[in-house]
């Protein structure tokens, strides 16, 4: 400021002028937050999920359509999921990863439902939640009937609050 | 000293020299030259030339300060140990550790001692921040050093989080699942931060390697610097708050006595006390070392690192976002702002403030031991808002209806405890930190001794066994 008051012409805009220190400062901190930002964004990224780590996340040829009775659940180990064929002959592949905190839920087959070790939570053959604390049913990989064959694509779990019937593909 | 050395033969001149890089100055065996020596030593000059006599009582501090930077320091050195025989991959770790137990010299206790060392720096830094609470020395000028100090709570239980997966057995594996679980229900940045975390859809390799570069990298030296900060803020702050007796005044010059001998060697005493309990026991209790992580079978029950399992028991009674957010947030959130709440210093280096603060806390520990199994007990047998209000969603019913009416007792406990007592801003404060705290402990013995199968509650005396992984 002290400098600024010395200009001797004293314009209005001369005096309001960024003095050469002003404007050092003020773009010493624009680079320092720019170049703050650039490595923060790239150690984000390195946190980012890394391609083709996990067991699973392909699509996987389960079996023949018919391999599957009715009213079967069936897990299938290298998918992480369970293939649930309802009475009516639909396909559901369900993630076995229970939506509470995440522990893995065996099929009971006596109680006909899956039971969570953790924490009691209980799910139909559906997946649909039967009883707290679970906050929502089972999630779902997609489905695709191809010549017969059941393929199940696991790269990407799909969440939903409830079951319903259009969640079922049919052969 | 010149034409001394000058006599001596080349040698000893030549040993001379090398021993005054060392130590420069030659100090006079008086209290002065003892100043001076530690006012001139890069380690000693942590500490003030003199201290203050009462400071030096083992019954004021209980050096948990100083027994944590020790931890610090053996962790580090066991830690780096370790390293040496472990490769951070699912394939390899668990048969790692099984290798080093069985046919490394000494591999079993160096791991059991970094094991035992990082539970008790969880149970030493919480009894430091206790200790700095009841005795009032967290509030200006100390305040901000305070806060440090929660920060570094907060590593010390990040630091002991990625540690436990590392082991790679079913213990690690689920305690980790479940933690990472509850990490997602944060709303908005929950789901890409426990994503971020695990590396994936799942704990997994990327986790592993997350985990084991957090742990050995980025917490340790996170931890130097805040250590260091904190150290030279206890300096800055003027030393640590002098212990008195009730109704003792502040002696304006208090008696001084100086760190070398007096301080330094206590500490010594204490720390090689302390190395010796820690190896002693690392050779009596082994860490432990389930079967290997398997994905597909969750153990039953399956719970969380013991220091996690009060939070594991919230997240039980409430809607997650209530268990595992908003009513830990909100505690950690009061306890950096409280030395700004409960400012007045008046009564700081007297343990629990006042006659009748002690009796405050007696009665506030007394009334949360009853209240919160009390309340256990209730919520999991009697208490069902969700069947009562089916149509409800869950965030009412097992969130805000349950903690509303906690809120309500708690007010109302603490109106009776004014109405008796006529209790001011200071001792109200006590009184509901300590209530709070002890519910902490009360939830995380039920976690640890009362929950079983299916997290079903037990007496400790009737669990089941669960057999058959």
């Amino acid at each position: 400021m002290t400098q600024n008051s010395k200009i001797t012409n004293g314009s209005r805009t001369e005096k309001e002028a960024v003095s050469r220190r002003d404007f050092l400062k003020i773009a010493l901190k624009t680079a320092g937050t720019i170049v703050a930002l650039e490595v923060g964004g790239v150690a984000l990224s390195y946190f980012q999920p890394r391609a083709g780590s996990g067991g699973f996340g392909g699509v996987i040829t389960v079996g023949l359509v018919d391999d599957f009775p009715l009213n079967s659940v069936t897990p299938i180990t290298q998918g992480r999921f369970y293939l649930s064929r309802l009475g009516d002959g639909g396909f559901l592949a369900i993630y076995q990863r229970c939506t509470h905190l995440g522990c893995t839920v065996p099929w009971d087959q006596a109680k006909q439902k899956f039971v969570c070790p953790c924490h009691s939570a209980e799910y139909d053959d559906t997946g649909e939640m039967l009883s707290p604390p679970a906050p929502r049913s089972l999630d779902l990989f997609a489905i695709t009937i191809e010549d017969n064959h059941v393929l199940v694509d696991t790269s990407q779990p799909l969440t939903r609050d409830h079951y319903d019937s259009s969640q079922v593909v049919y052969a | 000293m010149e034409q001394e050395q000058s006599q001596q033969t080349p040698l000893v001149d030549f040993g001379n020299r090398i021993k005054q890089a060392f130590f420069p100055t030659q100090e006079a065996d008086d209290d002065r030259g003892r100043m001076r020596t530690v006012l001139n030593s890069l380690i000693l000059h942590l500490h003030p030339t003199k201290v203050v006599k009462r400071s030096l009582s083992l019954t004021y501090t209980w050096g948990l300060g100083g027994l944590s930077a020790l931890l610090v320091v053996i962790l580090a050195f066991t830690g780096i140990l370790l390293t040496k025989y472990y490769t951070p991959s699912p394939d390899q770790a668990y048969y790692d550790i099984i290798n080093l137990q069985s046919n490394v010299v000494f591999g079993e206790l160096i791991r059991n001692v970094h094991h035992w060392s990082a539970n008790l720096m969880i149970i030493t830094t919480v009894l430091h921040l206790l200790r700095v609470f009841f005795t009032g020395a967290y509030r200006l000028p100390r305040a901000f050093n305070w806060v440090l100090g929660i920060i570094m709570l907060v590593l010390v239980l990040g630091a002991n989080f990625t540690g436990y997966l590392l082991p790679w057995d079913q213990l690690a594996f689920w305690a980790i699942t479940v933690a990472t679980s509850v990490v997602s229900y944060i709303p908005i940045i929950g789901p890409e931060m426990s994503r971020m975390l695990l590396g994936g859809p799942e704990v997994g390799t990327a986790t592993l390697l997350n985990f084991y570069s957090l742990h050995i990298g980025v917490i340790p030296i996170a931890m130097v610097i805040l250590m260091s900060f904190h150290f030279w803020r206890v300096r800055k702050d003027g030393g640590i708050t002098v212990a008195r007796k009730v109704n003792e005044d502040i002696v304006e010059k208090p008696e001084k006595l100086t760190t070398l001998p007096n301080l330094v060697n206590k500490e010594v005493a204490f720390g090689l006390v302390w190395i010796a309990i820690l190896l002693a026991f690392s050779m009596l209790v082994p860490a432990p070392l389930e079967e290997i992580a398997n994905p597909m079978i969750s153990p039953n029950p399956a719970k969380a690192a013991w220091y996690f399992l009060g939070l594991q028991e919230l997240i039980l009674h409430f809607h997650p976002i209530f268990g595992a957010v908003l009513i830990p947030g909100t505690a950690l959130v009061l306890l950096v702002f409280l030395p700004f709440y409960d400012f007045s210093t008046q009564n700081e280096g007297i343990y629990f403030r006042s006659k009748r603060g002690r009796w405050l806390t007696g009665i506030a520990v007394l009334s949360s031991l009853i209240l919160t199994p009390l309340w256990i007990v209730l919520d999991e047998y009697f208490l069902n808002w969700s069947n009562w209000l089916p149509d409800w969603p869950s965030i009412i019913t097992t969130g805000v209806i349950p903690v509303a009416f906690i809120l309500l007792g708690i007010v109302t406990l603490s109106e009776v405890i004014h109405w008796i007592f006529e209790i001011n801003t200071e001792e109200r404060v006590m009184f509901l930190v300590t209530f709070f705290f002890t519910a902490l402990i009360v939830l995380t013995l039920t976690g640890i001794f009362f929950r079983g199968p299916g997290m079903a509650l037990y007496l400790p005396w009737n669990m089941p066994v669960v057999t058959g992984h």
